[in-house]
């Protein structure tokens, strides 16, 4: 019962969560989309949390992302150990980075008394769920290694028998424990999402690196950006 | 030509006494905010000195404005790829203490304390924290020159001047200064502009005044770093970026800004100029010294008939152009070349010009006190001048020493000449042989002299129509905003989760 209420029905809760909530702030509340940086309070120490924690996660997740994507081919890519070996040591490697970042962030936040005023509950809820994510995928690196075999074969597929709308749970019900908590640990911070500052993320500036340098807006014609 | 119209400001630094009475008009209509205490868009600072915030000129620390390599002009520091290097981590973003912890007092304590044997105190008390805390700086920490050796001694500019020329400057009956009152240029190339990655800044087509979205902000705090004139600032408690609006919505209603009306000493000018938009890449292109020259050249006669058809065909309007041609920026910087950019140096084309000060002028005390028999009479000269030319020329004019010479020999010209008229202690002959030295005319030097002492304030602020009838928000209705906040923000500004 509890694995088709975390695997079956919290993937779609969250989904419907992350797509709405984000797509309503972003209309009713565009105030609210800000990534809420407090380097102007602290500088020092959020060098060493935000940068090795930014590097770490951003890596982390585009590498779940390529084997979500790609699966067939991470797996041929696997199929020669010295590959395998390297794609495992740098996931490992991403997680302590990140892990160090983190750690490095929350220690900050709680002895820093001017971050206090500007922490609200919604970055106490970032900061657990994270957490919760990182020693949940440390454990699954540590204790069942290989992940980037054995996830391509399983939650893989589960994945994308979510988006087909028939959930294959069994394929992730009989993984470890540390790998369901991971799992479990998804849905829910992608539930949590878009409540939170984490939705700066979905206004990443990337089109700013081919945008013209000025930006010229002109009141009298209705969307009338001209540069 | 795409001859745009931009809003522009004019600073007359002779008549700044340092009040700060535009400080408290712009903080008490914009900045008496949570997370916005620290914030003076409007600042008025002591020179030589730091400044607000501690030592913003200094460059080699804050890495502002842009940078020429070559032909390419680029943001520093926070250009675009440089900018996706630093996003996580600014280390050039200045941070709270680089401008100081806002601080109230527990007035409170006052009526509450228990009775003793000792007056009962007000503590200091921090704005940001709410707990008990040290003052150790403010807004203008060092006004009027106090700690001047631990404060101004350290001023950017008087690396310029030579160490003979520094110690005079600081010797004691010698000690001399003047007031820099500072608000956002509304440049032309806005270096702030161009460092938002988010998009959020963004200048006004119809008037060029700089403005940031607070609903497109995203914090990566870009702005506050590529700003050389320090006129952004970040909001720590929203976790937004905010800047002087050149109080758009008085300036819509026909009033000057809060600033500008509540100016003592009547140093401030406001008027509209037009500039060549097709020009801006030649004069952004000049070597550093022609830059103040160059930006001159790249406003436009506003009764010459060629611009007046290039600006109508730009949708210009007729009544914006007589603005315009009546526009006391336009004489002070263009017809007169009296009124100069700060640091343009820095290549943002700023559109606040300062007419650099005279006072104080002798250059040296005689055993009895001012001797007025030295060189030059009662004003002295310009090479003598307390605060050495260099020093001006790295201010007001990019290190070209020529235009700010030009400026302020053509002052103390109009000032003889006045002189000559009301006193009589100096000939009209002398006076006017002083004014021909100056490129200047008899009749300029009465317009200067009016619009300098005698202009009542429909001469100083000359207001363009805004034109909010066409503006896109009149297609809006306005009943389903009802209720709101209005100005196009309709939320109560708190921090988001």
């Amino acid at each position: 019962m509890l694995n088709v209420l975390v695997f079956a029905a919290l993937p779609y809760v969250s989904a419907v969560l992350f797509l709405l909530v984000s797509i309503q702030r972003y209309r009713r509340d565009p105030f609210t989309f800000s990534s809420l940086s407090s380097q102007f309070l602290e500088t020092k120490g959020l060098f060493w949390g935000s940068v090795p924690f930014h590097l770490g996660i951003l890596t982390l997740f585009f590498g779940h992302l390529l084997g979500f994507l790609f699966p067939r081919q991470m797996t041929l890519w696997n199929l020669v150990p010295v590959r395998l070996f390297i794609l495992e040591a740098s996931g490992l490697a991403a997680a302590f980075l990140t892990l160090f970042g983190l750690g490095g962030l929350i220690v900050r936040r709680v002895s820093t008394p001017r971050l206090r005023t500007v922490t609200t509950p919604a970055d106490i809820l970032v900061y657990l769920l994270l957490l919760f994510q990182i020693v949940t995928g440390l454990w699954v690196a540590i204790a069942l290694r290989w992940g980037s075999a054995w996830y391509t074969q399983t939650v893989v597929p589960y994945l994308w028998s979510l988006f087909k709308f028939q959930p294959e749970i069994q394929r992730v019900t009989e993984l470890k424990l540390a790998a369901q908590l991971h799992i479990g640990g998804a849905f829910v911070l992608f539930a949590a999402f878009s409540f939170t500052r984490l939705v700066h993320a979905l206004v990443a500036p990337v089109p700013y690196l081919w945008r013209p340098n000025q930006l010229v807006i002109w009141n009298r014609l209705r969307g009338g950006a001209r540069f | 030509m795409d001859v745009r119209a931009q809003v522009s400001m004019v600073f007359h630094l002779d008549k700044c006494i340092g009040c700060h009475t535009c400080s408290i008009a712009c903080k008490n209509v914009w900045t008496d905010r949570k997370g916005a205490e620290y914030m003076w868009w409007n600042n008025v600072e002591t020179k030589p000195g730091t400044g607000y915030p501690t030592a913003w000129e200094d460059q080699e620390k804050y890495k502002g404005g842009w940078e020429k390599t070559g032909d390419k002009l680029e943001v520093r520091a926070v250009g675009k790829v440089r900018g996706a290097m630093t996003v996580f981590h600014n280390p050039n973003l200045p941070t709270i203490d680089d401008y100081y912890e806002p601080f109230t007092y527990s007035y409170q304590d006052l009526f509450d304390a228990a009775e003793g044997a000792d007056q009962p105190i007000a503590k200091p008390i921090s704005m940001i924290t709410g707990k008990p805390m040290k003052i150790e700086a403010g807004p203008n920490w060092d006004d009027d020159l106090g700690g001047s050796p631990v404060y101004a001694a350290n001023d950017p500019n008087l690396e310029n001047i030579s160490p003979e020329e520094r110690d005079a400057v600081f010797e004691l009956k010698n000690l001399v200064f003047f007031y820099l009152p500072r608000i956002c240029n509304h440049c032309v190339n806005p270096a702030c502009v161009a460092a938002c990655p988010s998009g959020a800044l963004y200048k006004r087509g119809e008037d060029g005044i700089v403005l940031l979205s607070q609903e497109r902000c995203r914090a990566w705090r870009f702005c506050v770093t590529a700003c050389p004139y320090k006129k952004t600032y970040f909001n720590w408690g929203t976790g937004k970026s905010e800047k002087c609006i050149l109080c758009y919505p008085r300036l819509e209603t026909g009033q000057a800004p809060a600033c500008f009306h509540s100016c003592v000493g009547r140093i401030r000018y406001f008027g509209v100029v037009l500039y060549d938009a097709e020009k801006l890449e030649s004069t952004l292109a000049a070597e550093e010294k022609d830059l103040v020259m160059a930006q001159r050249k790249m406003l436009l006669d506003p009764n010459d008939p060629a611009v007046i058809a290039a600006a109508k065909s730009n949708g210009i309007g007729e009544d914006v152009l007589a603005f315009a041609q009546r526009s006391p920026v336009y004489k002070w910087v263009v017809e007169w070349g009296l009124a100069l950019p700060l640091h343009a140096e820095h290549r943002t084309l700023p559109m606040l010009f300062y007419v650099p000060p005279l006072l104080p002028v002798m250059a040296a005390t005689g055993e009895k006190g001012y001797d007025t028999t030295i060189e030059g009479g009662f004003l002295g000269t310009i090479d003598k001048f307390r605060l050495p030319l260099r020093y001006m020329a790295s201010l007001f004019g990019a290190g070209n020493e020529g235009v700010v010479r030009y400026a302020l020999r053509k002052q103390l010209a109009v000032r003889t000449y006045r002189r000559a008229v009301t006193v009589g202690d100096v000939t009209m002959e002398e006076a006017k042989k002083l004014l021909a030295e100056a490129g200047c005319s008899v009749e300029q030097a009465e317009a200067i002299y009016y619009l300098t002492s005698i202009a009542p304030v429909d001469d100083r602020f000359v207001i363009p129509p805004m034109h909010r009838e066409e503006a896109i928000e009149m297609l809006d209705s306005p009943l389903a905003a009802k209720g709101f906040a209005g100005m196009g923000f309709r939320r109560k500004p708190e921090r988001g989760a």
